[in-house]
């Protein structure tokens, strides 16, 4: 029999409520407090965490070191992982953890997905990275069809528990057709699966340690625009953001705003906007599309009895599509308005037209003027 | 680029730069600049024009060499040996053709030159046992198929060799990912008969929750990962694996478990076309990894014959180009089989390096209970393969050596068949899995999403007995 796996020697914090007063400080109250303030807490309170300005690639290297320091046997791989990364997010981990826990695979993502698959088989932690999510595709057999079964299909005698898949996604400015994808749609259809999408570097470091001790495998898409551009204080040392737990960013009366990674500093603005005409929104981070938190938007809906969604990728079969479909069964009675969705159009993603292609503010506030006044 | 436009007699505006800097060591500046340019300058070429080249004074001997000095330290990728005057296209005939090792003759002797392997009498009796065990089972199965009594079956008829001499030279820690036709493996391993048949009938009992499709088994007990029906899918996942292995050993220290385990991989001919074949031999090499990678070169991968799936010498050839050890091996003789299986695992472990082994034999069966190869395949081909069936030449080996006979064969046939038979209709009396095993271990938990599905299904059961 094989040995037993190894275990992380510490156990992750979580978030308690008594970092609520240094994480609130200039910043709104989430749900994530909220969340942790409810819960009797096993483990005991904490003194206040102390925080560190950090943009996004820093608080995911940062996660990513808290991984490989606590359990010996993960590792970190993909293309160009080892000098630091194309957007140095695995900076200096090769030179602390070495070169056996932090390398190069040669440029295949099927390769990489496969192997991360194999590593993870044997009980331990993978962390693969796929260089833009725009190449994510060699490797969508060995993840749909292979990452997401195991488990399942042996009967619950192998799992790939371990495997996180992180990559960038995202418009960026000028990427194009294959440098600005958002393809978590295609990953939400896949029982068996993860997918998660932060809106920041605080969030970016609890979630993705989330990914990477949940016992599933978890797709972790990182929004390219909010590598360098997000700055916030980050609570250093480790702790996590439960997975499918929505995020109520900001309280609101009229309308429900929706979304996911980068969308969310649009929806703020549109938000933001909309308060100036005197409308309320209720602001929410779905954080994990699969599972996804839909109680939470179906509590809100019921409040305010509109919903707007929005998300860069095309609209056709976007998640949108999903969130869209369920709240209106749970909520039809209580929808003031059609749900609408504000997002990317149905055409590849176009380089000159970027700034036309975009769900930006002013849509999504036209969007929310037209189910106020519906 | 566009060419530039010539008016006769101009020089072009390489040439240009040539002459002026072999006099004066360097280009000036506007002769760069025209250089650089798409299209000369009028002014250049009109100069160029009134003093042709050809009409200038040649030096009186060839200009003296001077080496370009080449810095010593590495080119990276680039290899440079010394270059090569003469071109030419290197076709593959060039490569050679790899030969194929052999102990044992059809007729069951040594051949001549060969070592046998020094295996114990149990050994070559356990040889015998499981292949014809495997033998029975794809008789039975393949009949109960046809009968309804199970969904579908994939028979190893005339690869059983493959399967007991490879798992006779692997240890019970290394690690098997199998394509779908390799049941004897898992067998000479210690998988119990019930449990194939369990998996085929897909009741309760069976290690997979009856959620796959027949011969799809899988046996952590045994270090079987399950099978999956998408091909080659399993050979970068024994990399994977196999970097754990390495990753624990460098832990754990030499004495551990891992320390003296390999990865081994199946896969046919046919799906070592797929990329994933390519790329997890391409990363076994490149990250110097403990795998064996077992190819079953069979002839067919359904109906497509290997002539129809590759151009080059089998699949073993393409271990020069991914800088990875290989070995061709009679499919058909267990001992080789055995022997070779033996020697690539100890290369793998000892120098942490992938080896590929390809084994030639010949499907005898059809690829599946869906298929019927009889329209493919030429009658005459099936009746030569005959003469190198693997378990009649392991009995005609036997026999010579006062091991076995007849009657004992016959013996052990019956046996087997009973066996089979027996497992079989124990199978049919197990029930189905409880439903809500259609539910479970999607995840680790059952999300709030799925268990409400469930519900639902059980609530619409229910209203449809109660109607």
């Amino acid at each position: 029999p094989l040995p037993p796996p190894a275990r992380p020697m510490l156990a992750p914090r979580r978030l308690h409520g008594a970092s609520r007063a240094v994480l609130s400080a200039g910043r709104r109250l989430s749900s994530l407090q909220q969340h942790h303030e409810l819960r009797e807490d096993v483990e005991a309170p904490l003194a206040e965490p102390a925080l560190k300005s950090m943009n996004m690639f820093t608080a995911i290297n940062d996660a990513m070191r808290i991984a490989l320091e606590r359990d010996p046997m993960a590792i970190v791989f993909g293309e160009d992982v080892a000098f630091g990364g194309v957007f140095r997010c695995s900076v200096g981990l090769r030179e602390q953890f070495g070169p056996s826990r932090v390398f190069n695979t040669p440029l295949s993502e099927q390769g990489i997905a496969g192997f991360a698959i194999g590593y993870a088989a044997m009980g331990h932690t993978a962390v693969a990275e796929m260089q833009f999510a725009d190449y994510i595709f060699p490797a969508f057999d060995q993840l749909v069809n292979e990452a997401a079964k195991y488990r399942y299909r042996s009967g619950n005698q192998f799992n790939v528990g371990g495997l996180t898949v992180r990559s960038p996604c995202g418009a960026v400015g000028h990427g194009g057709l294959y440098h600005s994808q958002s393809p978590e749609a295609y990953f939400t259809h896949t029982p068996g699966l993860k997918v998660v999408m932060p809106r920041g570097p605080a969030e970016a470091k609890g979630l993705l340690l989330a990914c990477i001790r949940d016992p599933n495998p978890c797709i972790f898409f990182e929004p390219k625009a909010l590598y360098r551009a997000a700055v916030e204080d980050v609570p250093e040392g480790d702790y996590t953001i439960e997975l499918g737990v929505a995020d109520v960013m900001r309280a609101g009366d009229d309308v429900t705003l929706v979304g996911w990674g980068g969308q969310l500093r649009v929806l703020e603005r549109a938000a933001d906007k909309a308060a100036e005409l005197g409308i309320s929104c209720e602001l929410i981070d779905l954080r994990t599309l699969l599972p996804w938190d839909y109680d939470t938007v179906a509590e809100s809906v019921r409040k305010t009895g509109r919903l707007v969604v929005s998300h860069e990728a095309p609209v056709t079969s976007g998640f949108g599509a999903e969130v869209s479909a369920k709240i209106q069964e749970m909520c039809f009675d209580s929808l003031e308005a059609p749900i609408t969705r504000v997002c990317g159009y149905d055409t590849p993603f176009p380089l000159i037209f970027e700034p036309e292609y975009l769900p930006d503010a002013d849509k999504v506030l036209e969007a929310v003027r037209r189910v106020t006044a519906y | 680029r566009a060419a530039p436009s010539r008016a006769p007699g101009a020089a072009d505006t390489a040439s240009m730069l040539r002459a002026t800097s072999a006099g004066r060591g360097m280009a000036s500046p506007g002769l760069l600049r025209a250089a650089l340019s798409v299209m000369p300058r009028e002014t250049d070429a009109a100069a160029a024009a009134a003093v042709p080249f050809a009409a200038q004074a040649q030096p009186a001997e060839a200009p003296r060499r001077v080496p370009v000095p080449v810095p010593q330290a590495h080119l990276g990728h680039f290899v440079a040996p010394p270059p090569c005057t003469s071109l030419e296209l290197v076709l593959p005939r060039a490569y050679g053709e790899w030969p194929m090792y052999r102990v044992m003759g059809l007729d069951g002797h040594v051949e001549p030159g060969a070592e046998l392997p020094d295996l114990s009498v149990e050994t070559w009796h356990k040889f015998h046992t499981i292949m014809l065990q495997l033998r029975a089972a794809d008789d039975v199965f393949m009949s109960a198929q046809r009968q309804g009594r199970v969904s579908f079956y994939m028979a190893s008829t005339g690869e059983e060799a493959m399967h007991v001499g490879s798992a006779a030279a692997l240890s019970p820690s290394d690690v098997v990912f199998g394509q779908y036709r390799e049941l004897g493996v898992l067998f000479y391993r210690g998988f119990p008969m019930q449990g194939l048949a369990d998996q085929l009938v897909a009741n309760e009992d069976d290690y997979g929750s009856a959620r796959q499709m027949g011969v799809h088994v899988g046996s952590k007990e045994h270090n079987f990962f399950t099978i999956s029906s998408p091909l080659a899918t399993q050979l970068p996942q024994a990399v994977g694996a196999a970097y754990a292995l390495k990753h624990r050993r460098g832990l754990e220290g030499a004495g551990s478990a891992a320390a003296d385990s390999v990865a081994v991989a199946y896969i046919g001919e046919g799906a070592a076309s797929e990329g994933d074949a390519y790329v997890a031999m391409n990363f076994a090499a490149t990250l110097d990894l403990p795998v064996v990678f077992f190819v079953r070169n069979n002839g067919y991968a359904i109906s497509t014959p290997a002539r129809e799936q590759y151009r080059g010498d089998g699949v073993v050839s393409r271990c020069a180009g991914f800088g990875m050890a290989g070995v061709r091996v009679d499919g058909n003789d267990v001992h080789a089989v055995y022997a070779a299986t033996k020697a690539a695992r100890e290369m793998a472990l000892r120098e942490s390096r992938p080896v590929l082994i390809e084994a030639m034999s010949y499907r005898v069966g059809h690829h599946s209970t869906s298929d019927d190869s009889t329209r493919y395949r030429d009658p005459e081909e099936m009746e030569a393969w005959k003469s190198s069936d693997p378990l009649l030449r392991l009995e005609r080996f036997l026999r010579l050596r006062g091991l076995s006979d007849e009657v004992h064969e016959a013996r052990l046939r019956d046996a087997a068949r009973v066996e089979v038979l027996r497992a079989l209709e124990e199978a049919e009396r197990k029930p189905k899995p409880t439903l809500e095993k259609l539910f479970t271990d999607v995840y680790h938990d059952v999300p709030k999403h799925i268990r409400e599905q469930e519900e639902g299904l059980m609530a619409h059961l229910a209203a449809k007995a109660g109607q």
